[in-house]
């Protein structure tokens, strides 16, 4: 019975927001990778590009909850996605357009394109403070849980109780629907091919008459909506802050070159990893280790949660100096 | 920056004199004028200039790092943060009873995960195989709980001696001005350490893994309130040049003030930001004098050539990364130098305040506006767009106001002029881009 109530606490507070916070870096690592992959250059914006995109969502969620249209026990915001996704996507198209395409006709050096990418992310970072202002937005609506911790204790007669959040739970099931989208698009149609054709060798897939302009048109559109949705999830699990997208970005980022810069598998693998090392080296393990017999003096919490910057900083400095190129063998050189 | 370097016409000799004109008018307006546009208070014209001086020195550590190695630092923040920690720890008065309760464990628990870390290093290096991962894991779960251990009982007793007015270690009580090389050591010392794990890799690397150590040594100066008592601030941090309570009551002082037709107050207050400003301007000039010394000696000709042409340089036998290391070390430490100053003019330690997009991003503006490469550049750039970044703050929501005039007085027209304000990141972000695109050189292009 210890076993199991040990077995709950690690699941309730560890497994599950581990999971939900390790899809939503994963989502956002999967577009700071295609951006890599595809644009050859680490996007400082996708943070304040994740900020924008939530905070369109959440305009539209207020549109739609003044017009009475809800979706039940689900959130709102789930309705207000698409439309969300189209806009940002929209500005990201106009931003390649206005900034980034210069730089990829004059073949710019990659860190003059990461600097445009700094004004990008103040240009989004005003826009959002514009739009949404700086203060923290709850957004999240419907049923708060699928499980709540006395209708666990109800079922098992376990002394501890286990929850789940709908926003942990939509944020596994959008997670995976759109990685498993997102790999059959890249493995299986025409447009996914050209794209990995492209990041492999830019001048092969221009000799076999791959549009170079569309090949970043969509790469464009699938970072952002990946972006969007990651931060509209985010933004679901905690709540909506904008100083917070831009602390992100560094998990981000640890998770994309811990898996290797440019490579999709790689950025999710990176995502948990970063996700569940965060979590577990920060949660206090003592009244688990209590149920498994252990009699903690202290609370067996590694680091104070106000330094979980500093384990994705870790790992990160950790692959640079071990396998720059990441676990799955990315781009980098 | 550098597809552009050789396209341009060289620019007009007297365009740099002109812009700084430009500029030190801009400041006489704000201190002569009192409209709409300017407050007409010299207090706060000379407030703007000190601000605009330290982070010239900033930028000038920025534009040695960008614009003479081509190296992106994106934590300048947090080497600013370190090296206000210098002013804190070298000249605050000591603390009674601090060292006493922990001092020396504290030191103790320093050491020991110091030599944790050259343990980890050294097996790394020697060992080999499973043997290698089997001794790394150990020595790092040994080490950490043998610096815990140590650590936490110090520093809680630290933080328990006399809560409420101290808790922290205190300083050494010298006077403030040696605390400055103190912060160039302390920003370098980080900038070795992060520079030897991410130069030699892709560019990025170096950006991304200074995000990372930029945010983390803020959040140490927010959480360690043993170290500079946190997010409860350090307050009276003794100053380079005299207090204003103790001009006003100098009866010789006011005297003075009263002959230049001045009260007391207003005088003392324009009499120690002088004091100030003639200190930074000596730091700054210094500074240029030492870096355009080492840009035109043999040893800067072969930064510019590393930076020009990697390939190249390191064909002719130049050690690119250690040339980095080098150029990345002594920029970042001028960076540290221009956070200890600051602490040292605001007389304050307030972890809270340091903010990214305010202490990385901004500086990085100043040095691309004012021309990368150029430290004239650098210093205008810097107190230009400080002088701007601040009157945007009210000329935003003056603007807005006649903007939306045509508009009715509705809820719209009421959140624009409210979030005006905000509209300086904005506008940042576009000079950026647009100095970016269209004037890759700066206002004051590289020689």
């Amino acid at each position: 019975m210890d076993l199991l109530n040990a077995l709950v606490t690690f699941l309730n507070f560890v497994f599950i927001p581990a999971s939900a916070y390790g899809a939503q870096l994963a989502l956002g690592a999967l577009g700071v990778t295609l951006i890599y992959g595809i644009l050859r250059f680490s996007n400082f914006a996708h943070g304040d590009t994740m900020a924008f995109g939530t905070a369109m969502v959440i305009l539209l969620t207020w549109g739609l909850q003044a017009l009475g249209i809800t979706l039940g026990p689900l959130p709102t915001a789930l309705l207000a996605l698409p439309p969300a996704i189209a806009l940002t996507a929209a500005l990201a198209l106009l931003t390649d357009r206005w900034v980034y395409r210069h730089y990829r006709r004059i073949k710019a050096a990659p860190i003059v394109v990461v600097m445009a990418s700094v004004g990008v992310m103040f240009v989004m970072n005003g826009l959002t403070r514009i739009v949404i202002g700086v203060g923290e937005i709850n957004f999240a609506d419907g049923a708060r849980f699928v499980v709540t911790v006395p209708q666990f204790r109800e079922m098992t007669g376990l002394t501890e109780g286990l929850s789940l959040r709908t926003t942990q739970a939509i944020t596994l099931v959008i997670a995976a629907l759109s990685v498993w989208a997102l790999f059959v698009f890249l493995n299986r149609t025409r447009a996914g091919k050209a794209m990995r054709a492209y990041a492999d060798n830019e001048d092969l897939a221009l000799l076999s008459g791959i549009d170079p302009d569309r090949v970043v048109r969509l790469t464009w559109i699938i970072a952002i909506a990946l972006a969007v949705m990651a931060g509209t999830l985010y933004g679901l699990d905690k709540t909506f802050k904008a100083f917070n997208y831009f602390q992100i970005l560094l998990p981000i980022f640890a998770a994309a070159i811990v898996g290797g810069l440019g490579n999709p598998v790689g950025a999710i693998a990176g995502g948990f990893l970063i996700a569940f090392s965060e979590v577990a080296l920060t949660y206090p393990w003592k009244k688990v280790a209590e149920y498994l017999g252990f009699e903690p003096s202290g609370l067996l919490q590694m680091l104070g949660t106000e330094y979980k910057l500093a384990i994705s900083f870790v790992i990160l400095i950790v692959v640079l100096l071990v396998r720059p190129t990441g676990l799955f063998r990315g781009k980098a050189y | 920056m550098s597809s552009n370097r050789q396209a341009d016409a060289r620019p007009s000799p007297l365009r740099a004199p002109l812009l700084f004109l430009a500029v030190a008018v801009l400041l006489l307006l704000e201190g002569s004028v009192s409209n709409a546009m300017f407050s007409g208070s010299w207090n706060s014209a000379l407030a703007l200039l000190n601000m605009g001086l330290i982070s010239a020195v900033a930028a000038l550590g920025v534009n040695m790092i960008w614009g003479y190695g081509g190296l992106f630092n994106a934590g300048v923040v947090g080497f600013i943060g370190l090296g206000g920690l210098a002013p804190v720890l070298i000249s605050t008065p000591q603390v009674a009873g601090a060292w006493a309760a922990g001092g020396p464990r504290l030191m103790l628990a320093l050491a020991a995960g110091l030599a944790t870390m050259v343990l980890i290093w050294a097996a790394a290096q020697r060992l080999r195989g499973l043997s290698r991962g089997a001794v790394v894991t150990l020595v790092v779960v040994a080490g950490y709980v043998a610096t815990r251990m140590l650590f936490d009982p110090a520093v809680a007793a630290i933080e328990a001696n006399n809560p409420a007015k101290a808790g922290n270690i205190g300083g050494l009580g010298l006077p403030v001005v040696l605390s400055w090389p103190v912060g160039m050591l302390l920003a370098a010392a980080a900038a070795w350490g992060i520079g030897k794990v991410a130069l030699g890799l892709r560019s990025d690397y170096l950006a991304i893994a200074t995000l990372g150590i930029g945010e983390i040594i803020v959040a140490i100066l927010k959480n360690e309130g043993w170290l500079a008592r946190g997010v409860l601030n350090i307050t009276g941090i003794p100053r380079p040049v005299p207090y204003e309570l103790a001009l006003q009551s100098n009866p010789e002082f006011v005297a003075a003030a009263a002959r230049w037709g001045m009260d007391a107050a207003t005088g003392s207050g324009i009499y120690v930001k002088l004091c100030y400003a003639a200190i930074f301007i000596a730091v700054v000039l210094t500074l240029i004098l030492l870096t355009e010394l080492a840009l035109y000696s043999p040893w800067g000709r072969m930064m510019r050539a590393i930076r020009d042409n990697e390939v190249a340089a390191a064909a002719m036998g130049k050690d690119v990364t250690r040339r980095h290391l080098q150029l990345f070390v002594l920029g970042c430490a001028v960076i540290g130098l221009s956070g200890a100053m600051m602490v040292t003019l605001d007389g304050l330690m307030a972890p809270g305040g340091y903010n990214p997009l305010r202490y990385t991003f901004l500086i990085w503006v100043m040095v691309i506006v004012g021309g990368s490469g150029n430290n004239w550049g650098a210093v205008l750039g810097a107190i230009l767009i400080w002088f701007l970044w601040i009157k945007a703050e009210v000329w935003g929501p003056a603007a807005m106001a006649v903007l939306t005039s045509p508009l009715s007085a509705g809820g719209l027209r009421a959140h624009l002029i409210e979030s005006a304000p905000q509209m300086r990141y904005l506008a940042m972000g576009v000079v950026l881009l647009l100095v970016l695109r269209f004037a890759p050189r700066g206002l004051l292009p590289e020689r």
